[in-house]
């Protein structure tokens, strides 16, 4: 596109780099938990709250980060949901062939063991299909994952004829106890799942090819970057992901349904927007979901404390996400546009190409 | 020249659909009775309208998934409005009320587009829960079901109505002149004008667009009110022809339009679409998820079809673009690494 910006300095290593929209998300973080706390001072800044909040958020931060690894490479995973409503529903199914009423110790054991195995096994299917549509077919991601979007929601619908399977509460433990005593299960999943990214994408090869495949494709696949086995590999992952979410889902709600959570597919988009990656790929940080998503949830939680007397005080939280995504937007619009104001000019003298500087 | 034809994405689709309601008919002969086709035009109105909308987008090299929150919103405000004013009217007041809001609305979608420069998929994923969460949140969340007449008796328009041997009256209903209306102009934009050569042109490639002089911000401004009339007024047809006003509608069919749009062979990526195109993609996609139960195939196994229609009606044009772009410039792939040694 532009002329290759030709720099012989070794490139700072990422993790130092002083990220302005990681900045913002930051302040923005801090901005609201204070507003709130001041708003609200004997209900937001507890403990109990903290425990609720993270017991809230995590199902979308683990959709954020498979839709993360999927952006970074430059594509998108819309099936995450579907797919995870797939997995739970076959894993249900598998408790309830498994697992009678009166069954030992040891059987439920090996039964959930089973049904845990069938929901990942499902996901990595499901991402592995998403992957081959992409890396061998050539299909534009979106239009792959729409694609399946549907057709895993419609396997699903067909196996279960449109109703919900439940779990015989084998699996309600994940939705209910806590770790320490105080810790929700879920909230551990997502610390676990956050670490593991960080360490993928910032510590091994294949978190470096994800990168260089978002940023240049072509440059990727010419220093010797097995670009299709690494988008496979990208989709699978993301696949595991949504079977995570799925056993989530089913500690939750003891249940597995076709049409459960649609809307998580968008949230989970406005979180990996919102933290900073970049939909173009190449770009985007795991700890950027983090504070995307704990600044959503401040901001849900905090709504929802000052408006619940409100009816339809539920709905200001769509309100105020989609505001937060634009106002977030525009600011980093404005910072990038200074960014690249002066080198965009002299860029122009030395080649005195009639390029037009942004927004005019 | 016939295999020019024959290359096209439109023939292919047409050919498809064809073939189908040849064999739907043939299955099961309701297929062929005037209320399915009726039944059909009608389901096909709303999708259509919003389709048109998303093929411009498409052109453009832009993504809009605003569109349906944008319609509801419209549709549900109109409603709220007229009857609160009390207002007797016909619904051309409502048709034009609806597509009035969903311009302005466009307009804030166009403002955050043009002005900043921000990927369209991102603004009108914001401005879609924005658009939503308003509506819902101060204008109104409950179905409205007691319509201000104009609008009550609109699901009874037909254009002209049709008594068969059993003596069931069906009719074809007069919003799928809107449709036809809608797709005359569109075509003419996109054909005729020099609006529609820019918006083929920054779909094609936004550099040269400008380069070659086009004022893309304003045709971003035009595209996206556009959208936003579109979506308004397919939004009050779509709550007329149900007979009641719901807010919480509409949001979640946007990807099912967008794959309908590219089914016809909208390309994604910008620059390539037709109107005939999208009309049959959206026909395609109406034939199927309305008849698989002339069919005798249960009506659970719907998404499933769809998908893969979807899945198979993206690959076919994928593979074959691939295989000529070979054929015209061989291509070199380097041989991995891990592979070489």
């Amino acid at each position: 596109m532009s002329a290759p910006e030709v720099s012989y300095k070794p490139a700072p290593r990422i993790q130092f780099v002083v990220d302005g929209n990681l900045l913002r998300l930051l302040i923005a973080c801090v901005a609201i938990f204070v507003v709130m706390s001041l708003l609200r001072p004997n209900v937001f800044p507890t403990v109990e709250n903290f425990l609720s909040m993270g017991s809230q958020f995590p199902e979308i931060g683990i959709l954020a980060i498979a839709i993360m690894i999927t952006m970074l490479t430059g594509g998108i995973d819309l099936s995450v949901v579907s797919t995870a409503n797939l997995a739970g529903v076959l894993a249900a199914m598998v408790i309830r062939a498994l697992i009678p009423a009166d069954a030992p110790e040891g059987q439920v054991v090996v039964g959930l063991a089973i049904a845990i195995a069938v929901a990942f096994v499902t996901g990595a299917l499901a991402g592995l299909f998403n992957g081959l549509l992409v890396a061998y077919v050539n299909l534009t991601p979106i239009l792959a994952t729409l694609g399946t979007m549907t057709l895993y929601t419609g396997l699903t619908v067909a196996m279960t004829r449109g109703n919900a399977v439940f779990a015989e509460n084998r699996l309600t433990f994940i939705g209910t106890s806590n770790v320490l005593g105080v810790i929700p299960i879920p909230l551990v999943i997502f610390v676990v799942v956050v670490a593991i990214f960080a360490v993928i994408l910032n510590r091994t090869p294949f978190g470096l090819k994800l990168y260089m495949i978002g940023s240049n494709v072509k440059a990727a696949r010419f220093s010797g970057i097995n670009v299709r086995q690494v988008l496979l590999m990208t989709y699978m992952l993301s696949g595991l992901l949504s079977a995570v979410v799925a056993i989530i889902f089913l500690g939750r709600n003891n249940s597995a349904k076709w049409d459960f959570a649609p809307s998580y597919v968008l949230q989970a988009i406005v979180v990996a927007v919102l933290a900073g990656v970049n939909p173009n790929g190449g770009s985007g940080r795991i700890a950027g979901i983090v504070l995307a998503i704990l600044a959503l949830q401040f901001v849900s939680t905090g709504m929802n404390m000052l408006l619940f007397t409100i009816s339809g005080g539920q709905f200001f939280k769509e309100f105020a996400w989609g505001a937060l995504l634009l106002i977030i937007m525009v600011a980093n619009s404005y910072s990038e546009q200074r960014r690249l104001a002066p080198r965009r000019r002299s860029r122009e003298d030395s080649e005195s190409t009639a390029q037009n500087p942004s927004g005019e | 020249m016939l295999k020019k034809l024959f290359a096209r994405q439109e023939t292919l689709v047409g050919i498809t659909l064809l073939g189908l309601c040849l064999l739907i008919g043939f299955i099961n002969p309701i297929f062929w009775t005037p209320g399915n086709w009726f039944d059909l035009a009608r389901s096909a109105t709303v999708t259509g309208i919003f389709a048109i909308g998303v093929l411009i987008v498409l052109i453009s090299g832009g993504i809009d998934v605003s569109f349906t929150a944008i319609a509801v919103f419209s549709m549900y405000t109109t409603t709220v409005i007229m009857k609160n004013i009390g207002f007797e009217g016909g619904m051309f007041a409502f048709f034009l009320m609806s597509a009035a809001i969903g311009g302005m609305l466009g307009l804030i979608n166009a403002f955050f587009i043009a002005r900043f420069r921000l990927p369209t998929l991102i603004v009108t994923l914001g401005t879609q829960s924005l658009f939503r969460g308003f509506l819902l949140f101060v204008i109104g969340s409950k179905i409205i079901r007691d319509l201000p007449p104009g609008m009550a008796a609109y699901s009874n328009a037909f254009l002209f109505t049709v008594t068969d041997e059993r003596g069931i009256t069906v009719g074809l209903h007069s919003a799928v002149l809107f449709l036809v209306a809608v797709a005359i102009l569109a075509q003419f934009i996109l054909r005729y004008t020099m609006l529609g050569r820019s918006i083929y042109a920054m779909g094609g490639s936004r550099e040269a667009a400008e380069r070659a002089g086009f004022d893309i911000p304003r045709t971003q401004v035009f595209i996206y009110v556009f959208v936003g009339l579109l979506a308004g007024l397919a939004g009050m047809i779509y709550g007329g022809l149900n007979r009641q006003a719901n807010a919480q509608d509409i949001v979640g069919q946007e990807l099912d339009v967008i794959a309908a749009t590219v089914l016809g062979g909208a390309s994604i990526a910008g620059g390539r679409g037709t109107v005939i195109g999208t009309l049959l993609g959206v026909m395609l996609v109406t034939v199927l998820s309305n008849s698989l139960i002339l069919m005798g195939i249960p009506s659970t196994w719907q998404r499933v079809v769809i998908g893969a229609i979807i899945i198979i009606g993206t690959a076919v044009p994928t593979i074959r673009t691939l295989r000529s772009s070979r054929r015209a410039n061989v291509e070199i792939e380097p041989v991995p690494v891990e592979q070489r040694a």
